[in-house]
């Protein structure tokens, strides 16, 4: 079997410990949470560092899911050491969000959710990762703590710098994620994979505020694994806007989020498959997530 | 490093490098080699174990990780003689073959039984849908926990019934 | 009717109940391996040993230039750094392959492949041997590599083998079998002739315990113990006496567990040979495990064969002839596992189970800088591609003939009265009844009622197929007249010892890796002597306590070694016979066997026990005239023919037209083993080659970028079927025994692995016709299926 390279092993006591541990050592230490990714990694060969922090015990102070007030203006609040399983399981972040369901069904598998982590996820950057299409949907902003407990929020866009690469800096840390409530909301997430615990051929995710009259108020649609990073396609939401629900406008929506990915070839398929799948999965989880915002 | 851990109900201390990965340390430190391994990358799932009564990956945890924690492996799985339900409902649908996958398998299966006493064959499918077996082509896995999951019920009615 | 094998709800004890003879039993290995108390090759741990780690070659094909190994050999806890300079020295740098091919054991000259093996080191640890890796410094000139295997025998192609002498091209060899002019008769007068290509992508065993092996050799005995993960221990023993130069007598191959092996463990693979000299070099015992990925890039793959298909018949679907030209990849070297006069294994039955006029194949098979290999993943020699062929172009020709491939398999069959029948290639068909089986699959799936809902859905744009396979195979190699592997006959021994108490051992030549010999061997000689399973220890995978034989592949251990225990079994109990003459002074004649005691015949009351037999063999007492104290035999079992399975396989799809991905909604298997010796066993071994099936099928693929570099270098680049991607599988049997097999058992571990891959592909090609597909090629990804749909389907290679 596969074995890393030396590193020195140190185990974070609270966020600040940890930042200020990341201060100290600089690039040559690394945040380690969940590990699925930053491991296999490491016993290829593929990434060394000289410190891994272990942040797991980090999961009481950051492991959680909590509603800051009600309605518009209010948000849900998650730990970045949020496990999957956690998100999986939560009922009330199904009964606002319900994409986190349906993408947490089909992210990695059920032993990997036990581990992995909403913050390992959005920080390794992959751009067929689906939790960070599934933020990029509900327009969530990234909290990054720095040295001095100093604060700053970034929203998903500038989150992303490019494949595997954040915003969050060196003795930075990711926090907690936000995600704003809005009244009258429906969500849905699809994925299609070659095997089940594979990575995305192509996701994508939607999200509908529909407004009294039953007219779009706001759309968002974020798709993974069709470009270099996580992509939230703004034409779709302006085309939607102000819009009655029906299947010419998923259509249309479809065919936007063909034109605006870019895929490349691989051994997960072909770009023209990919952007078909773009445009099919635009479709169907707006008609879903439609449903669901009328429920 | 030093690191302590509850293994089997049983505390261990031992003196080892920083990245050495929980299977390692199961295997070759403490020899308990029920436990196996079969790629770099924490998706075949042999490796299972539970640290703190969940099941992961050993793979992909290091041994550090788990200083301080407990963990249980196959080993800990019969009570002395006395094999968990689960392990006899293996033997009786015929849940393995070559064996290989067979205590990571178990591990996860236990800990759903444990959490969810009477899954449909689609949970048990989804719960071990992290873990690769070659042999089996998976239906006997699925009847082996039912089989586990129904024996657990008489069992506990049964007892009931005694009190 | 269909095999419900319901668990049954009694106790741990079935092992005992079970008296005597074939049916459901437990398995005797399990109690270990429940408990984690299995003993793998990684398992074995020894005094004082040290940990083995290969450097193996980053590119597909180029030059050695120097290899410095100064740094590794300085780097804490390494004992020794070998390269193939080194081995050179020690006449061990190349060793031969089972097709009589050589293979570098370290390079020395050039790497052929990506992955090939290019120096050890031996540390204190397994991570300190992985470490020392990194500070090995191999200058490379890198050679334009031959990965396109249809351009491999171009003019202007790289010369990969240039380690043979007087090799001026990529060439492997020539095969051909069938009348080539017979069969272009028959073509040229049939009313429609079909032809189709159709690939056989490389796909890889992937046992989840890769390879390895724990070499240690007492220098003062002179003795090599070396634990290693082989299918074949015997083999292995007598090619290291071969390679190595060390006497046979003084090598002991002992194969523990074994967790999994479909034929990926049967060749030699330089970790192997590596592991020996290791031991060697350091006086140490050495334990080398590969990772995964060195498992997928650089042991035993399966298949890679380019076929032309073509089929003659009638207009009415009278089959004629099937003729193929087949273009072989076989890597860098051959190391294919197959009998010496079988260059492409037991291609030859590719005619299937159909009474045809002609036949003819042409196969060439070429060197191409890939990892050696060919015979492996279950596939019975080759029968594999040789089902996938024609299950797949008889398919071709339903849909071009428009007739149900139901009614033009019935119409084709070899009918009973036929047999034994002898192919236009050349085999012949020990026995078979094919319609009952394929009938019982019709009836278990509801075939009619089936086509029945596919009209209504595709009426409704939905897209469900059916798809079916009739195979039969050639396994239980081999009669000794005609099969060998590098000259070692293919007949198996078998020992068998009764103990003074009438308990017994049973040694095989043959080793488990799951298909749960301790628990069938018991049975077979329970079955025949009376012995109750429990009483009876089989010992296996142990050349110092276990006959000559050649091992478990090719589903051949219930086929040869099963009948060898058969046989051992009945000169324990003719002996008996004499023995029990004697007790009951009676003559020899005058007894008759009744399941576990010899009976005076009319007279029930007199009888004795084989466990009385076995006392009174081993005890006081005058024995019968030229009779030997002891109950034992020794058998080396020559089998007269190959025995053959066959089955019928209907697979069910349901295909999302929108994203293009394959759902299998229902699969039923129905087998004709012969004999069943263990229903629970048998329907387990067809479980796993069914999900192999759709593994081939829709995702496993072993490919390659045109530099080389491997594709399917992890399991998360090299997909192998969860739960979630199989249905509970329905299964069904017939019994037609074989005649020639003592129990007419005829083997069954290979035959899910052949039957099912062209099933799900009938499938998913018929759930397609609406878009007038006739063929698309493994892996049916959904990228794929959806080019197929679009009318642009292309070969995966």
């Amino acid at each position: 079997m596969q074995v890393p390279a030396p590193f020195e092993y140190e185990r974070a006591t609270s966020v600040d410990q940890a930042i200020g541990l990341l201060e100290r050592l600089g690039s040559s230490a690394r945040l380690v949470a969940g590990g699925h990714s930053l491991l296999p990694m490491m016993k290829l060969r593929l990434a060394n560092f000289d410190y891994l922090i272990d942040i797991n015990p980090l999961h009481t102070e950051l492991g959680y899911i909590r509603f800051a007030g009600e309605g518009a203006g209010g948000e849900v609040r998650i730990g970045a050491m949020t496990r999957h399983r956690e998100l999986l399981e939560s009922d009330e972040l199904a009964a606002a969000f319900p994409i986190f369901r349906d993408a947490e069904r089909v992210i990695a598998d059920p032993i990997v959710r036990n581990r992995g982590t909403l913050g390992g996820s959005l920080c390794q950057a992959d751009p067929s990762e689906d939790l960070s299409a599934v933020c990029t949907t509900l327009d969530a902003s990234c909290v990054i703590r720095g040295p001095g407990g100093a604060e700053r929020v970034v929203t998903m866009e500038d989150f992303h710098v490019g494949p595997y690469e954040t915003a969050v800096g060196d003795g930075e840390m990711l926090t907690e994620v936000r995600f704003p409530l809005r009244p009258g909301g429906g969500s849905a997430y699809e994925k299609v994979e070659r095997r089940a615990g594979d990575w995305a051929v192509v996701s994508a995710g939607a999200a509908v505020w529909l407004a009294g009259d039953g007219t779009i108020a706001d759309a968002r649609v974020g798709l993974a694994a069709v470009g270099p990073n996580t992509t939230g396609i703004p034409e779709i939401s302006a085309a939607l806007r102000g819009r009655e629900p029906a299947e010419d406008l998923y259509e249309q929506a479809g065919a936007i989020a063909a034109r605006s990915c870019d895929p490349a070839t691989d051994q997960r398929g072909s770009a023209d498959y990919k952007r078909h799948l773009a445009d099919e999965l635009t479709r169907r989880t707006l008609r879903t997530a439609v449903a669901r915002a009328r429920s | 490093m030093q690191v302590t851990m509850t293994v089997n109900d049983v505390e261990v201390t031992r003196e080892i490098e920083g990245r050495l990965l929980l299977v390692h340390f199961l295997r070759d430190t403490l020899s308990l080699t029920g436990t196996h391994w079969g790629c770099d990358t924490s998706n075949c799932g042999t490796c299972v174990v539970w640290l703190d009564g969940e099941p992961v990956k050993s793979c992909t945890v290091l041994a550090a990780m788990a200083d301080g924690h407990e963990v249980r492996t196959v080993e800990g799985l019969a009570k002395g003689a006395e094999l968990d339900p689960i392990q006899e409902g293996f033997m009786q649908c015929h849940g393995l073959q070559c064996g290989f996958c067979t205590p990571g398998m178990m591990m996860t299966c236990r800990a759903l039984l444990d959490k969810n006493p009477d899954p449909t064959d689609a949970e048990i499918r989804e719960a071990i849908s992290g873990q690769i077996c070659r042999c089996t082509g998976y239906s006997t896995i699925v009847r082996s926990v039912r089989w586990a999951s129904v024996h657990e019920a008489a069992a506990a009615q049964e007892a009931g019934a005694q009190a | 009717m269909t095999t419900v094998e319901e668990p049954r709800t009694s106790t741990f004890d079935d092992n005992d109940q079970k008296p005597v003879g074939f049916g459901r039993m437990l398995r005797k290995e399990d109690p270990r391996l429940l408990r984690g108390r299995g003993r793998f090759t990684d398992d074995v741990q020894l005094p004082g040993m040290l940990h083995l780690a290969i450097l193996r070659s980053p590119f597909a094909h180029a030059r050695v230039v120097s290899v410095d190994t100064s740094a590794a050999e300085a780097a804490p806890g390494v004992k020794a750094v070998v390269t193939g300079e080194t081995l050179k020295g020690l006449g061990l740098a190349w060793m031969p392959t089972l097709s009589n091919d050589v293979q570098a054991v370290l390079a020395t000259d050039k790497v052929r492949f990506q992955g090939q093996e290019v120096a050890f080191v031996v540390a204190d640890d397994r991570y300190a041997a992985r470490d020392a890796l990194e500070l090995i410094d191999v200058e490379y000139d890198v050679l334009d590599p031959v990965i396109d295997v249809r351009q491999a025998l171009a003019p202007d192609a790289p010369l990969i083998r240039d380690d043979l002498e007087g090799k001026t091209d990529n060439h492997c060899f020539d095969w051909e079998t069938g009348d080539a002019d017979e069969t272009e008769a028959v073509f040229a007068r049939a009313d429609v002739v079909v032809q189709q290509d159709i690939v056989y992508p490389r796909v890889h065993p992937a046992p989840m315990e890769t390879c390895g092996a724990v070499a240690d050799f007492d220098a003062v005995e002179g003795k090599l113990k070396l634990w290693s993960t082989t299918q074949a221990p015997h083999a292995h023993r007598t090619l290291y006496a071969i390679v190595a130069g060390l006497p046979e007598h003084k090598i002991q191959v002992i194969a523990p567990d074994i967790g999994g092996g479909f034929g990926n463990k049967v060749p030699i693979y330089p970790g192997y040979v590596c592991a020996i000299v290791g031991s060697i070099v350091t006086g140490k015992p050495v334990k080398w495990m590969e990772d995964r990925s060195e498992n997928l890039i650089s042991t035993g793959f399966a298949r890679d064969y380019i076929m032309r298909g073509e089929i003659a018949a009638t207009r009415d679907g009278k089959i004629l002839g099937i003729r193929t030209n087949v273009l072989a990849d076989h890597g860098a070297f051959n190391g294919t596992a197959a009998p010496v006069k079988y260059p492409a294994g037991f291609f030859g039955v590719f005619t299937g189970s159909y009474d045809i006029e002609a036949a003819y194949c042409k196969m060439t098979a070429v060197y191409t800088n890939k990892a050696p290999g060919g015979v492996a993943y279950a596939c019975s020699f080759r029968i594999t591609e040789a089902v996938y062929l024609v299950e797949r172009i008889v398919d071709c020709l339903a849909a071009e003939l428009d007739m149900d491939p139901a009614e033009l398999r019935l119409k084709n069959f070899i009918q009973p009265d036929q047999f034994p029948y002898t192919t236009k290639t050349g085999w012949v068909y020990d026995s078979g009844d094919y319609e009952p089986t394929m009938r019982q699959a019709m009836d278990i799936a509801g075939y009619a009622e089936l086509r029945r809902e596919q009209e209504e859905k595709r009426a409704r744009g939905e897209l469900m197929g059916i798809g079916i396979s009739f195979f039969t195979e050639a396994v239980g190699a081999g009669p000794r007249k005609n099969m060998d592997i590098l000259g070692l006959g293919m007949a198996d021994g078998c020992e068998l010892r009764v103990h003074p108490t009438g308990k017994a051992v049973v040694r095989l030549s043959v080793k488990t890796q799951g298909q749960g010999h301790e628990t069938t061997f018991a049975q077979i000689i329970a079955e025949e002597i009376g012995i109750p399973p429990a009483d009876i220890e089989v010992v296996h995978g142990d050349t110092d306590q276990t006959p000559f034989g050649l091992g478990t592949y090719g589903s051949r251990s219930t086929p040869v070694s099963g009948a060898a225990a058969a046989l051992v079994a009945r000169k324990v109990r003719d002996k008996a016979q004499l023995i029990a003459s004697a007790m009951l002074e009676v003559t020899v004649a005058d007894l008759e066997w009744v399941k576990g005691s010899f009976q005076v015949k009319g007279d029930p009351g007199k009888a004795v026990t084989i466990q009385q037999i076995a006392m009174r063999a081993h005890g006081a007492g005058d024995l019968p005239e030229g009779v030997e104290g002891g109950l034992e035999a020794q058998i080396c079992y020559n089998p007269s023919n190959l025995t053959y399975p066959h089955g019928a396989y209907i697979c069910v799809v349901d295909i999302d037209p929108g994203t293009a991905q394959v759902k299998v909604r229902r699969f039923i298997a129905v087998d004709d083993c012969g004999t069943r010796i263990n229903p629970m066993i048998i329907e387990g071994q067809v479980h796993g080659g069914l999900t192999d099936g759709v593994g081939m099928a829709l995702m496993e693929m072993i490919s390659f970028d045109e530099d080389g570099n491997c594709l399917g270098a992890s399991l998360m680049d090299y997909l192998i079927p969860t739960a979630l991607e199989v249905p509970d599988w329905e299964t069904g049997y017939t019994v037609t025994p074989s005649p020639h097999h003592p129990i007419g058992a005829k083997g069954v571990g290979e035959s899910a692995t052949v039957g099912s891959p062209p099933a799900i592909v009938n499938a998913v090609v018929d759930a397609l016709k609406p878009y007038g597909v006739r063929h698309a090629d493994m892996p049916l990804t959904p990228s794929r299926v959806w080019d197929a749909m679009r009318g642009r389907a292309t070969p995966p290679i």
